[in-house]
């Protein structure tokens, strides 16, 4: 038996899995429901009925059909010769921009809707940071006709305007987060505020891998079908299941979760997170949690978290919202600490000239969190016989903006 | 016995435990609000540690913490104010905060120095039951501080035993489904008190959230053991400098003594 799994882990003889957490939600020494009481029966009765839902083959009819026909799945794994050219190997892209409303964000939040209405609750609540998970949230919303609540922090609203305007046309509520640092931190307070204030007909759609126990391994599950097809198409592609590396951003977590899943098992596999480094790790503006993080509560799971001597959570910063948050899913601290992970980091800088070297090589403009991870490109020694998978998690059009601040700064 | 559990030997009915957070409004206006209670008629008293991301707060009791954390109070410097808490403040004091500023504190050193500087209980609302079972329980038991559990109108029978069994002191009765400071009518929540009244429970209950009069008061006195005060107080608090005055009218609008 692996000694990475501690005694939490029910006893069996079966080899201890990375992909699932142990009854009471642990991967390791993270995770776990670190909730007040008045959240406990809704959890619960998640915690209780998620599996049993997701395993029913009329869910996962709906399910398999909504992300073929309304998500576009499969998405396309694609050789990306040029880039692979430059760095003397072969790179596949996972093409999640692709999917409907731009990110894989979506392949989560078809599913909880799905599973919300199976627990018969009419209103929905989402915190978004950059907007795409409420996007993401709001269009599911629509497409069910259920009523949708999206809480944002103030600033981000300020920030985001075409996230905010997308999100209000398809029909959802955004309510400003007044509190504390009035970030995606903040946002999610609220949500989780305003789920012990409406028990009985609401269900919080959480947009990664982080929250108590079922969330982290329920939103993996979702997501998991990004690995789910890397497999199938790489075989068909290359005659060979396996990459030798997977690399994806990890600010929360979910596409890593995802793009991770099914290779987590296979020790072979070599997988890479890449954390945010802001201005640099050491500059006070970073929001790579492994790297500065300690073990704390946030949210509802004992995971890493960045903050004070004191345990007062710090805003972290990140040029990409989707990844700037003070903490990490507990799956993800887990393979940090286990050392089944290897994460790296990359800087405003280096994402953005990863940004636009795919954009000039391949004609994709991808998101500003997807470059974080083709900034990894530059700190791996690579030879022509790896074969890469790279998540490319979503597209850039949401950061145009912030590209064109760059390209008039002389990028 | 302790201090807790003798309260409510000489007092089971109309028991007022007041809210106050710890360095608000000023940094160091901790003991004097706790003074300022125990002269005005509180019971008990429930010092809130304040924390960046408060999930069951509401925006008052949010806003104070937030104040606190910018006037410096630190749980470092707080246990520093607390060293001379006793012998001035005679009655029950427990703290009550999150988990993430106490793990960072160190579990066990916090409890130890919450011991020593005279104070008598916890109330973590973000501590499950599994883990103070596995981990956190003994710890504070070895310290001699009891434990409060909060329930609510959603919690089932068979988990308001779980959660009596495990708490000393109190059981914290959240009369509603809701976060810290919304007016709700206690009037409504008289089947869930009288609920809890016929579980033959081995803790007295204290009823909080959303209590901030006289009738509120009343109302939720009437099948429980008293109440808990937070997000009202801090209002009051917010009406004038004069600490000592504001915190006798108010305790005096509420029970009339």
């Amino acid at each position: 038996m692996s000694a990475i799994n501690d005694s939490k882990t029910s006893a069996g003889t079966q080899k201890p899995s990375f992909r699932t957490p142990d009854a009471q939600g642990y991967y390791g020494k993270f995770g776990g429901a670190y909730i007040p009481e008045m959240l406990h029966r809704n959890v619960e009765e998640l915690r209780t009925r998620y599996l049993e839902i997701m395993h029913s083959p009329a869910f996962k009819k709906e399910y398999q059909n909504l992300l073929r026909d309304y998500v576009g799945r499969p998405t396309p794994l694609y050789l990306a010769r040029r880039l692979s050219a430059q760095y003397h190997t072969e790179i596949f892209l996972k093409r999640e921009d692709l999917c409907h409303t731009g990110a894989h964000k979506v392949n989560n939040t078809v599913g909880q809707i799905l599973l919300a209405e199976r627990l018969g609750k009419r209103r929905i609540i989402a915190e978004t940071g950059a907007g795409q998970h409420g996007v993401a949230t709001a269009t599911v919303c629509a497409l069910k006709g259920l009523e949708c609540i999206v809480f944002m922090g103030e600033k981000d609203i300020a920030r985001q305007a075409p996230n905010v305007a997308r999100m209000k046309m398809l029909g959802a509520k955004v309510i400003p987060a007044t509190s504390g640092s009035k970030t995606l931190k903040d946002a999610t307070n609220e949500a989780i505020r305003d789920w012990i204030n409406n028990p009985n007909d609401t269900h919080y759609i959480i947009g990664s891998v982080v929250g108590p126990h079922p969330y982290p391994d329920m939103v993996a599950r979702f997501q998991s079908v990004i690995s789910e097809e890397i497999r199938t198409q790489l075989k068909r592609e290359t005659g060979e299941e396996l990459p030798t590396h997977v690399i994806a951003c990890v600010g929360g977590g979910s596409n890593a979760a995802g793009a991770f899943y099914h290779f987590l098992d296979e020790e072979s596999v070599e997988l890479i997170a890449v954390e945010a480094a802001g201005h640099g790790l050491t500059s006070g503006m970073s929001a790579a949690t492994t790297q500065l993080g300690r073990p704390g509560v946030l949210h509802g799971s004992k995971s890493l978290v960045m903050q004070t001597a004191d345990g007062q959570v710090v805003e972290p910063h990140s040029i990409s919202a989707g990844l700037d948050y003070p903490g990490i899913g507990p799956l993800h601290a887990h393979l940090y600490e286990s050392g089944r992970a290897t994460f790296l980091n990359a800087t405003d800088e280096e994402a953005l000239r990863a940004a636009f070297g795919l954009a000039k090589l391949e004609g994709i403009i991808p998101a500003l969190e997807s470059a974080h991870a083709l900034a990894a490109l530059d700190q791996l020694s690579l030879n022509e016989k790896d074969r890469v998978v790279i998540c490319l998690s979503g597209r850039g059009d949401k950061d145009l903006a912030t590209y064109m601040h760059a390209m008039e700064g002389g990028l | 016995m302790s201090r807790i559990n003798k309260l409510f030997e000489s007092k089971n009915k109309e028991v007022l435990n007041m809210y106050c957070t710890a360095g608000y409004p000023r940094l160091d206006s901790t003991l004097e609000i706790m003074a300022a209670l125990q002269e005005g008629g509180a019971d008990l008293i429930e010092l809130g540690m304040p924390y960046s991301d408060p999930l069951a707060d509401g925006p008052v009791i949010q806003a104070s913490g937030t104040k606190a954390l910018e006037n410096g109070m630190t749980l470092a410097k707080l246990f520093e104010q607390l060293e001379k808490m006793r012998p001035a403040i005679r009655i029950p004091v427990l703290l009550m905060g999150y988990m993430n500023p106490v793990l960072q504190y160190g579990f066990e050193k916090f409890c130890a120095d919450a011991a020593a500087a005279g104070v008598d209980g916890l109330i973590l609302p973000d501590l499950p039951m599994y883990e103070f079972e596995t981990e956190y329980g003994a710890l504070i038991r070895r310290h001699g501080l009891d434990f409060v559990f909060l329930v609510t109108p959603e919690t089932s029978d068979e988990r308001v035993r779980r959660v009596d069994a495990l708490s000393s002191g109190f059981l914290y009765a959240v009369s509603s489904s809701s976060t810290t400071g919304k007016d709700k009518n206690m009037g409504d929540q008289q089947a869930y008190f009288k609920r809890l009244q016929g579980l033959g429970l081995k803790n007295p209950v204290l009823v909080g959230f959303g209590i901030r009069d006289r009738q509120t008061f009343l109302d939720a006195c009437r099948h429980t053991n008293g109440v808990i005060i937070g997000t009202a107080y801090i209002k009051a608090l917010d009406a004038g400098p004069d600490i000592a005055a504001a915190t006798r009218t108010f305790i005096h609008s509420i029970t009339r003594k």
